[in-house]
């Protein structure tokens, strides 16, 4: 480390302080970490891990806690927002490296930007004012009486609509990640080299083979890893879901019912936990979801270097 | 002279091009030339001279991004390229082209040869083989990757790329090749392995070649065209260019003298 050698005792300052800032970020990880666990040990020695994780039961009356239900609620939101956002995503980020006439890159690409602007508290009063009534009105009475007919995917639909449930919330964050999948979408494209495009072209490509077969696979892992980053952003959003999901702890065959999410029962539950217990099992919840964002974000790096080693020469 | 007596049919003609980028900067001015068949045609001139933007008119390039405007002719096969009737993804795989830096596509050596046939709607599994291999031989690569066709071109050395690539381009059978600039990006052994190939390759095809390299051209060409700010000074047989050219700019060009 050259920098930190003597020299000018200015320079050394400057390299101090920028390493001392650096560092305090690692600190505050571990620091965050430790909290975690040493406030949700009591709820790992009488719960255990596996058994925590599987158990269905969330019973402040008897003091029993499982994280089952929760992470169900977690994952299938987490999922179906990604199946929701990912092909409308792409399509933007195609739509603005390859289609789009200069003149509307910017303004398409600014909205958004725009969009991944607006605090997810505004997302969650606009899901419950506007969407949950379209929702309930509209799209799942429409949704059950054609999908919900259909054997076996009719089970995802049944129940009343009632606008406040998994599918409700899904959507909602699906919008609200739609804009970071596309500008990472975007940037990946932007990898491609356009001689290599080019050449496509000039073997006699049309636009659409030069995306589907140079484009696309060019850059596919670039693309995977904005996914997983993106997967990362809706496993911890909060206001936006818990306006519109109803925070009930159950686990459900229907996309029409309530349910909760870690990030939801964190955010309602801390005021009410009355007991140790209580309160540890929900610092084992945000334990989970700690290690979950984390390995989620591990991989998406993982794939964004990837992505970069492989075509950066 | 026998050869010149071979390569007297006309395979591509200039006549009064002019080329605007985006509509404002002249980059060409009234270009005239012929491009004899089965024979190897060199652009030199100093950077910025219009050489590759003359080069990417030939298989309308250009029409890629917005607002390039020709005026004038390139006549190929009784027709005029430039006009609006003639379908530039049609005429790319007659008129191929080759680029400065090796361009494999993401895919398997097989599969990158194959693509332009596909394109062209062969679908039958032993035609693209027959074709493919014979590309390969044909770009002189085939001993090279026989054993590896369906690993990815990533893992090829770029002079091996820039073979590839040159066998792509053939795998369609195009009548005229362009190479950009074809070995700026490559050592010196690839190179002299490129040049001769292209010597090879004009029994086949015809080849304009856009080089910054005049040793390279005197090398490899039968016509040198010298253009200069968008003009093209002068246009004749190599020998005639590089021993006695007409004009006193292409004279202190090819001497040294600047560029």
């Amino acid at each position: 480390m050259p920098g930190f050698l003597k020299r000018d005792p200015l320079d050394f300052l400057f390299s101090l302080i920028t390493a001392v800032a650096s560092l305090s970020v690692i600190v505050l990880i571990g620091g965050i970490l430790y909290v975690l666990v040493s406030e949700s040990s009591l709820s790992i020695k009488k719960f255990g891990i596996l058994q925590f994780i599987l158990s269905t039961e969330w019973d402040p009356v008897r003091e029993v806690f499982g994280a089952a239900s929760t992470l169900f609620g977690t994952l299938v939101t987490t999922v179906l927002s990604l199946l929701f956002a990912v092909p409308v995503a792409v399509g933007i980020a195609i739509f603005i490296t390859e289609i789009a006439p200069n003149p509307l890159k910017g303004p398409i690409g600014t909205a958004v930007e725009l969009l991944a602007a607006i605090p997810s508290i505004i997302y969650g009063m606009w899901g419950l004012f506007t969407l949950a009534p379209i929702m309930a009105n509209y799209i799942e009475p429409a949704l059950q009486s054609t999908v919900g007919r259909m054997p076996i995917v009719g089970r995802l639909f049944e129940g009343t609509p009632m606008g406040i449930d998994l599918l409700t919330a899904s959507v909602i964050l699906s919008i609200m990640i739609i804009p970071f999948t596309a500008s990472i979408a975007r940037d990946a494209f932007n990898l491609t080299p356009s001689i290599v495009k080019e050449s496509a072209y000039a073997v006699g490509a049309t636009k659409w083979e030069v995306i589907k077969d140079v484009v696309l696979p060019y850059s596919k892992l670039g693309v995977f890893g904005g996914v997983v980053l993106s997967l990362g952003r809706a496993l911890g959003e909060t206001m936006a879901v818990a306006f519109v999901l109803g925070n009930k702890h159950q686990i459900t065959g229907s996309l029409l019912d309530a349910a909760a999410t870690i990030t939801v029962s964190l955010a309602n539950e801390f005021t009410e936990a009355d007991s140790d217990i209580y309160l540890s099992s929900l610092y084992y919840l945000a334990l989970i979801l700690f290690l979950l964002s984390f390995v989620t974000l591990a991989i998406s790096k993982l794939f964004l270097l990837k992505a970069e080693r492989r075509y950066s020469r | 002279m026998e050869v010149w007596k071979k390569m007297r049919e006309i395979e591509v003609e200039v006549k009064g091009l002019n080329f605007y980028y985006s509509g404002r900067v002249h980059a060409l001015k009234n270009i005239n030339l012929k491009v004899y068949k089965n024979s190897v045609t060199a652009l030199i001139g100093p950077s910025g001279c219009g050489k590759t933007t003359l080069l990417r008119c030939f298989n309308r390039m250009h029409d890629l991004y917005p607002d390039n405007k020709y005026e004038g002719e390139i006549i190929f096969k009784g027709k005029n390229i430039l006009s609006k009737e003639v379908d530039p993804i049609d005429l790319r795989s007659r008129i191929g082209m080759v680029f400065q830096k090796p361009t494999p596509f993401p895919m398997s050596i097989f599969d990158n040869i194959a693509y332009g046939l596909k394109l062209r709607g062969i679908k039958k599994r032993t035609e693209l083989s027959e074709r493919v291999e014979k590309a390969l031989r044909h770009a002189v690569l085939w001993d090279e990757v026989k054993d590896k066709l369906h690993t990815s071109a990533y893992d090829l050395s770029g002079g091996q790329q820039q073979r590839l690539v040159i066998a792509r381009a053939l795998a369609v059978e195009p009548e005229v090749l362009l190479f950009d600039e074809p070995t700026s990006a490559l050592d010196p052994i690839s190179t002299a392995k490129i040049e001769e190939l292209i010597v090879e390759l004009k029994k086949d095809v015809t080849i304009v070649i856009v080089t910054h390299n005049m040793q390279q051209a005197a090398r490899i060409s039968d016509w040198t065209g010298f253009l200069m700010l968008g003009e093209l000074i002068e246009y004749d047989r190599t020998d005639k260019i590089f021993t006695s050219p007409s004009k006193k700019l292409t004279e202190d060009y090819i001497t040294g003298r600047f560029g």
